[in-house]
């Protein structure tokens, strides 16, 4: 494959690689479960993947680069999509209100940098101690939104009715709308990533701090940068699970946050590109798993691939995240 | 409600005791090990689950049920050490809560464990027990109060645990476990078995948090797969940062704290709804989780220089 592609990066290599596995893969089922039954639910798991890929990146970039394995993080997901309900509830269309969310809860991950993550690095805090902080601050968030909003579960209260029809296969208009924005939203934040001088020093810092630092990085406005992309791109993501889906609770985000870790240990932990992969994986995998298990099991098979993956390939497919500490 | 109501107080008693007993497992892995325990909960779940359905489905009898479901919980800790306590820290804690979320979805879908209707009915030999307790109880005036014989139980069963903890902690076998907290490879060098007494710490760990089970379970009555999701093993790591890191008398002076803080809020009479005054609860732990481990990691009655964890 090296010599086929002389011409790629390493990355671009396991992408590849990577696609051919999916479509074999795909191929493979439709002749075992038929062509039609395949093609949906690879249709719903690209809806998936989606807000797995943008969520894992978040997750991805701030451990690479704090070290942080951030339990919040499923819940700035949760918030994104409550704070776009309670925009639109005022009279907003969907998609504005997502984009002031969006914004929202990017200020909001800069300002919690400020007053907690900030004085932690400061203390050089231990391993326990950032689990801690981060597992209350998931609380804390996640309990807050329920507090105001209740936790049953929320309509988007959009068209979640109307579907889009093409030959056996279905979606629904907001799903649909989701995949597109999901897919457009991943290949600009890979193609940030790879060309823009931001990209460039963020993945320096995700990839190793003290390297970057000697390379002339700014770390600490490019930690600020990392945390309002990975807040920004949490929101985005939890509000295409919301369009997705249909309603929200205040506990998806936590519940996917599994999920949103296995993208990102697939894709090699602090490796954006990865975790944008891992999550196509991920979504694909799990809705692919609907054809031999019922659908309630969806869950479990992420995190069976994050189990698998820890266990047998901790720097994950890219061969890029640290086995150690 | 009266401030002076004892049901009310006992149901908070037996509640703290329940989460000392879970923490106490938290403690030896986390504070005398150097294992963040993520999926304490499923062991937990593991545990009540096992002695429910022993009980219910195969016709046990209470008694028999308790120590085979310690059995059951401590080969769960075996089965979930074995391939997963050679990982980084960071990446056990999370391959463990993955372990309690895969528990709690299993016993939501599976066939044969009643999904979110639970389990029912294996509390009859404790009912009967608890009639009679009060019965002798009441000579002495404290027959009224149902919950009492539970909240001596626990707490009987509670300082049993913390006096063979201590005890234990004091053995070679527990300075092995704290040398393995604080360098692994020097414990190895001088060849101690690291692996198997982390195993044995972890397995510990499960089995009282299947006792910590079979309260929570007695005490609510059923069993439901909700019960058990992460943040009972979160609310326990509260309960030990309060108590103090590497002390298992912090751990239940933690868990008194922490619940009577939760509970308490209702004397406050906040004009908030059941769902809002829920909500309150979760959020007051997670400040107390965010805030100790900011300003006082060693927790209240822990000291500073045990907190030499491996990175």
């Amino acid at each position: 494959m090296e010599r086929r592609f002389p011409f790629l990066t390493a990355n671009a290599r396991v992408a590849v690689r990577l696609t051919l596995v999916l479509i074999l893969v795909a191929i493979v089922l439709a002749v075992a479960r038929g062509p039609v039954a395949v093609g949906q639910t690879t249709l719903n798991g690209l809806v998936a993947a989606g807000y797995f890929s943008l969520g894992a990146v978040g997750l991805t970039l701030v451990f690479g680069s704090l070290r942080i394995i951030n339990f919040a993080h499923g819940d700035l997901l949760t918030l994104g999509a409550y704070v776009t309900l309670g925009i639109s509830a005022i009279g907003l269309p969907f998609w504005p209100a997502a984009a002031l969310a969006i914004a929202a809860t990017a200020g909001i991950a800069l300002v919690l940098d400020r007053i907690v993550w900030e004085p932690m690095r400061r203390k050089r805090a231990s391993t326990l101690q950032l689990f801690l902080v981060a597992i209350g601050l998931a609380m804390v968030i996640r309990y807050t939104i329920q507090f105001f909003a209740g936790s049953q579960p929320r309509s988007v209260g959009q068209d979640v009715l109307s579907a889009i029809v093409v030959g056996p296969f279905h979606l629904g208009a907001l799903q649909g709308l989701a995949l597109i924005v999901g897919v457009a939203a991943a290949t600009l934040v890979g193609l940030g990533l790879a060309f823009t001088p931001f990209g460039k020093k963020i993945r320096a810092l995700a990839d190793d701090v003290a390297l970057a630092e000697v390379s002339g990085v700014d770390t600490r406005r490019m930690i600020r940068l990392v945390w309002l992309v990975a807040g920004g791109l949490a929101a985005l993501a939890g509000v295409l699970y919301a369009a997705a889906v249909g309603s929200v609770n205040p506990n998806f985000g936590f519940l996917i946050l599994l999920s949103l870790f296995t993208a990102a240990v697939l894709g090699g932990i602090g490796n954006a590109y990865g975790a944008l992969a891992g999550g196509l994986i991920v979504g694909l995998a799990q809705e692919w798993s609907t054809l031999f298990f019922n659908a309630r099991w969806k869950p479990v098979v992420g995190f069976a691939i994050l189990i698998v993956m820890l266990l047998v390939m901790p720097r994950g497919i890219f061969g890029s995240g640290r086995a150690r500490s | 409600m009266s401030f002076l109501d004892a049901d009310f107080w006992i149901g908070v008693g037996v509640t703290a005791g329940v989460y000392a007993i879970f923490a106490l497992g938290l403690q030896l892995n986390v504070g005398f090990t150097g294992l963040i325990n993520l999926g304490q909960a499923g062991f937990m779940a593991i545990g009540a689950y096992a002695m429910g359905m022993l009980v219910v489905d195969a016709g046990w009898p209470l008694l028999l049920a308790l120590p085979a479901a310690i059995l059951v919980a401590i080969v769960a800790g075996a089965l979930v050490g074995l391939p997963t306590l050679r990982l980084r820290a960071d990446y056990f804690g999370i391959v463990t809560i993955a372990f309690s979320e895969i528990v709690r979805y299993a016993l939501q879908n599976a066939a044969f464990t009643g999904g979110n209707q639970g389990v029912l009915g294996f509390d009859g030999g404790w009912r009967e027990f608890q009639a009679w307790a009060s019965n002798e109880l009441s000579p002495i005036g404290l027959g009224g109060t149902i919950q009492l014989p539970l909240l001596i139980a626990v707490w009987a069963t509670l300082l049993i645990c913390l006096a063979a903890l201590t005890i234990l902690q004091r053995s070679p076998w527990g300075r092995v476990l704290k040398a393995i907290r604080e360098d692994e490879d020097a414990a190895a060098a001088l060849g101690k078995n690291v692996f198997a007494f982390k195993l044995q710490s972890l397995g510990i760990a499960a089995a009282l948090a299947a006792v910590a089970g079979f309260f929570l379970a007695l005490n609510v009555t059923y069993l439901y797969p909700s019960e058990f999701d992460p943040s009972f093993t979160f609310f326990g790591y509260a309960a030990l940062i309060l108590g103090g890191f590497a002390s298992y008398g912090g751990v239940v002076a933690g868990a008194i704290i922490l619940c009577a803080l939760t509970e308490g809020l209702r004397f406050l009479d906040l004009p908030l709804s059941s769902s809002q005054s829920g909500s309150l609860r979760f959020i007051i732990v997670g400040l107390v989780l965010i805030i100790l481990a900011m300003f006082r990691p060693q927790g209240l009655l822990g000291s500073k220089a045990e907190m030499q964890l491996r990175s």
